[in-house]
C-alpha cells in the first residue's frame, strides 16, 4: 500500500540521519548507508513483482487527487529503473567502502540524497515534481563530483554545475510555457489537455517540447551539449563515476517518459522531436567513438564510451517502435552496468599501477597481470558487443529491431562502425595497460581483494544478462508495449473532477 | 502591464545569456542569477497578469492562479541555494587553479 513511497523515504531518512549524527564512526556510517541501500533494493524487488502484473499503480501523496496533488506512478519502466538504481548504488557504495569514502566528508549522506533524487525522478508522475527531484539529484551530484577535492575536480565541477544550472533554467521555462497553456502539471492530465488544444497554441507546445529536449539532452549528453561530460566523469572518484553512469540514463528515462506520454498523441508533436533527436543521436555516437579513439586514459575512454552508449540509445528511442524501444531498454541496463564496471576497473588499474596510473603508457609488469587482464578482456568483450556476453545480445537485437530504410542505410553502418572503433580503442587500451611491459622491476602494488571481487561480481551480472536473455527480452518487450500504449495509462490514472 | 513584463523578461534573459557566455566566473555567476530572475518572473506571469484578483474561485469575476506563485517560491529557493553554491565553488576553483576562467585551454590541465 505505502510501499511506493519507500524508495523516496528510505534514502531521505538515511541521508538526514547520516547528516545529523555527525559523530558516527565511519563503520557506523557505512552500515547505515548499506542498510538503506539494501532496503531500497528489497523494496525495488517487491515493486518489480507488483509491476510485473502489467498494471499501473498510483500513490496519491497526502491523498490529494490528481491532477491537483502530486502522484507517484509505478509501471514496469519505473520498476526497472528502481531496480537498476538500487543495484548500481549497492556496488558503488560497497566499492566506496574500500576506502574512497574517507577522502571527503559526508560521502554516504550525499549518496543517499543522490538516490533520493534518482528514485523520486523515476517514480513521479508530475512534471514540476520531476524538476524538483532532478534538482535534488543534481545538487547531490555536484557535491559528489567534488568528493575528494583537487584541482581537476574543481575545474570539471565548475563547468558541470554551470551547465546544469542553465539546463534547470530552461527546464523551468519549458514548464512555465506548458503550465501557462494547459493549466496542469500532471503528466497524464497534460497529455489529455495537449490533445484538445486549439491550433493557435500548437507552436508554443512545440517550442516547450523542444526546450525539454534541450534540457534532457544536457542531462543525457546529446551532441552539442555533451562536452562537459568526459572531464567531469573522468575527474570524479571511481565509485562516484560508477554511480554517474546511470545519470545520463536518467535523462533518457525522462525523454521516454515525457515525450511518449505527454507529447505522444496522434497529432505528432513527438514526431517533430524525433526528427531532431535521431540525427543528433547518431552524431553523438560518432563523436563518442572519435573521442574514445583519442582518449589517453581508461577513465577518459570510459567516459567517451558512456557517450557512445547514450547516442545508440537515443537513436533507438527515436525509432519509436515497440521492438526498437524494447531493445533500447535492454541496452540501457547493459550499458549502465558495463560503463560502471569500467570506471571501477580503471580505479583497479590505478591501484595496481601507482606510477603511470591508468594512462595508456607502457609501465612495469603489474602484480597480477592474468587477473587484471582477464577482467579487462571480459569487460571489453561485453561492452564492445562480441559474443557471447550481454553487449552482443543487446546490439544484435537493436540492429534487428530497426526496420526503416534510413535505419538500414544510416543506423546500421554507424552502429557497426562505432562498435568497431570501440573494439580498436579497447584493444589499444588493453595492450598499453597490460600487454606491453617495460623491463623495470615488477610493481608490487595491488588492489584490495574486496575491490577486485566487486568488479568480478559486476561482470558476473553481465554474464547473467546473456544467460537470462530470453526472460529479460520478454520483460523489455512488455515494458515497451506498456510505454507505447499510453491510452491505458490515461485510463488507469484516477484524474479527479479537474477535467 | 504585459508589455512592461515582456520587456523586462527580454532584457533580463538577454543580459543573463550574454553574461553566462563570458569567459570569467564572476560574470557567469551574475549571468546565472539574472537568468534565474528572468525564469522566476516568467513562471510568475504564467498564471496570467491580473491586479487585485483574489486567489479564490468564485470570489470575484477574475481570480488569480495561486499555483505559479507556489512554483516560483520553490524555484526561488532552489536558485538561491544554487547561486550560493556556485559562488563558493567559483571561489574555491579560483583559489585552486589560480585563475577564474571557465573555459579555454589550460596548460596545467591533465589529459584524459
Amino acid at each position: 500500500m505505502h510501499l511506493m513511497i519507500l524508495p523516496v523515504l528510505i534514502p531521505l531518512f538515511a541521508g538526514a540521519l547520516l547528516t545529523l549524527l555527525y559523530g558516527l564512526s565511519m563503520r557506523q556510517q557505512r552500515a547505515l548507508s548499506l542498510l538503506s541501500i539494501l532496503g531500497q533494493l528489497l523494496v525495488a524487488l517487491l515493486l518489480m513483482q507488483q509491476a510485473l502484473s502489467g498494471d499501473y499503480f498510483f500513490y496519491q501523496l497526502g491523498n490529494w487527487q490528481p491532477p491537483f496533488g502530486i502522484v507517484l506512478v509505478l509501471d514496469q519502466l519505473s520498476a526497472m529503473m528502481l531496480l537498476l538504481l538500487a543495484g548500481l548504488a549497492l556496488f558503488s557504495t560497497l566499492y566506496a567502502c574500500v576506502g574512497d569514502d574517507r577522502k571527503g566528508a559526508h560521502f554516504h549522506a550525499l549518496i543517499q540524497f543522490q538516490l533520493l533524487g534518482l528514485n523520486g525522478a523515476v517514480l513521479t508522475g508530475d512534471l514540476f515534481n520531476l524538476f524538483v527531484f532532478f534538482e535534488i539529484l543534481l545538487i547531490a551530484s555536484y557535491a559528489l563530483l567534488l568528493h575528494g577535492g583537487g584541482r581537476e575536480r574543481s575545474r570539471a565541477g565548475l563547468r558541470y554545475v554551470i551547465m546544469n544550472l542553465v539546463g534547470s533554467a530552461f527546464f523551468l521555462i519549458a514548464l512555465g510555457v506548458l503550465y501557462g497553456i494547459t493549466g496542469t502539471l500532471n503528466m497524464a492530465d497534460m497529455a489529455v489537455k495537449v490533445q484538445q488544444l486549439p491550433a493557435a497554441d500548437r507552436p508554443l507546445i512545440h517550442a516547450a517540447a523542444a526546450l525539454l529536449l534541450v534540457v534532457f539532452g544536457i542531462k543525457g549528453a546529446l551532441l552539442p551539449l555533451l562536452f562537459w561530460l568526459p572531464r567531469a566523469y573522468a575527474a570524479a572518484a571511481a565509485p562516484v563515476a560508477a554511480l554517474f553512469a546511470v545519470m545520463t540514463k536518467i535523462g533518457i528515462y525522462a525523454m521516454i517518459r515525457v515525450f511518449y506520454l505527454v507529447f505522444g498523441g496522434e497529432d505528432g508533436i513527438h514526431l517533430s522531436l524525433w526528427q531532431w533527436l535521431w540525427p543528433l543521436a547518431l552524431a553523438t555516437m560518432v563523436i563518442g567513438a572519435i573521442g574514445a579513439l583519442g582518449a589517453r586514459s581508461l577513465r577518459g575512454l570510459t567516459a567517451w564510451m558512456v557517450i557512445v552508449s547514450v547516442g545508440t540509445l537515443m537513436a533507438a528511442i527515436a525509432e519509436a517502435s515497440i521492438p526498437a524501444l524494447a531493445s533500447a531498454l535492454l541496452y540501457l541496463c547493459h550499458s549502465t552496468l558495463l560503463t560502471a564496471t569500467f570506471f571501477l576497473l580503471a580505479d583497479l588499474v590505478q591501484r595496481y599501477r601507482p606510477g603511470p596510473r591508468d594512462y595508456f603508457v607502457t609501465g612495469a609488469r603489474v602484480r597480477h597481470p592474468v587477473l587484471l587482464g582477464a577482467l579487462f578482456f571480459t569487460a571489453a568483450v561485453a561492452f564492445a558487443g562480441l559474443p557471447p556476453l550481454s553487449g552482443f545480445i543487446s546490439k544484435v537485437w537493436l540492429l534487428s529491431s530497426v526496420t526503416s530504410f534510413w535505419g538500414y542505410a544510416v543506423f546500421w553502418p554507424l552502429l557497426l562502425a562505432s562498435s568497431l572503433v570501440i573494439i580498436v580503442a579497447l584493444s589499444r587500451a588493453g595492450s598499453a595497460l597490460l600487454w606491453r611491459q617495460s623491463k623495470q622491476e615488477p610493481l608490487q602494488a595491488k588492489a584490495p581483494a574486496s575491490a577486485t571481487s566487486l568488479v568480478v561480481c559486476l561482470l558476473t551480472l553481465s554474464v547473467l544478462f546473456s544467460v537470462l536473455a530470453q526472460p529479460l527480452m520478454t520483460f523489455a518487450t512488455s515494458t515497451a508495449t506498456q510505454i507505447l500504449t499510453t491510452e491505458r495509462y490515461l485510463h488507469a490514472i484516477p484524474l479527479g473532477g479537474g477535467l | 502591464m504585459e508589455v512592461l513584463v515582456a520587456l523586462m523578461l527580454g532584457v533580463l534573459t538577454t543580459c543573463g545569456v550574454y553574461l553566462v557566455l563570458r569567459p570569467r566566473t564572476f560574470s557567469v555567476v551574475l549571468g546565472l542569477t539574472m537568468l534565474s530572475h528572468a525564469v522566476n518572473l516568467f513562471l510568475f506571469s504564467m498564471g496570467r497578469l491580473h491586479s487585485n484578483a483574489p486567489a479564490v474561485i468564485g470570489a470575484a469575476q477574475q481570480h488569480a492562479d495561486p499555483l505559479p506563485q507556489a512554483l516560483v517560491l520553490t524555484a526561488i529557493v532552489i536558485s538561491f541555494a544554487m547561486t550560493a553554491f556556485v559562488v563558493v565553488l567559483a571561489l574555491r576553483s579560483a583559489l585552486e587553479l589560480r585563475n577564474d576562467h571557465v573555459d579555454g585551454v589550460d596548460k596545467e590541465e591533465e589529459p584524459i
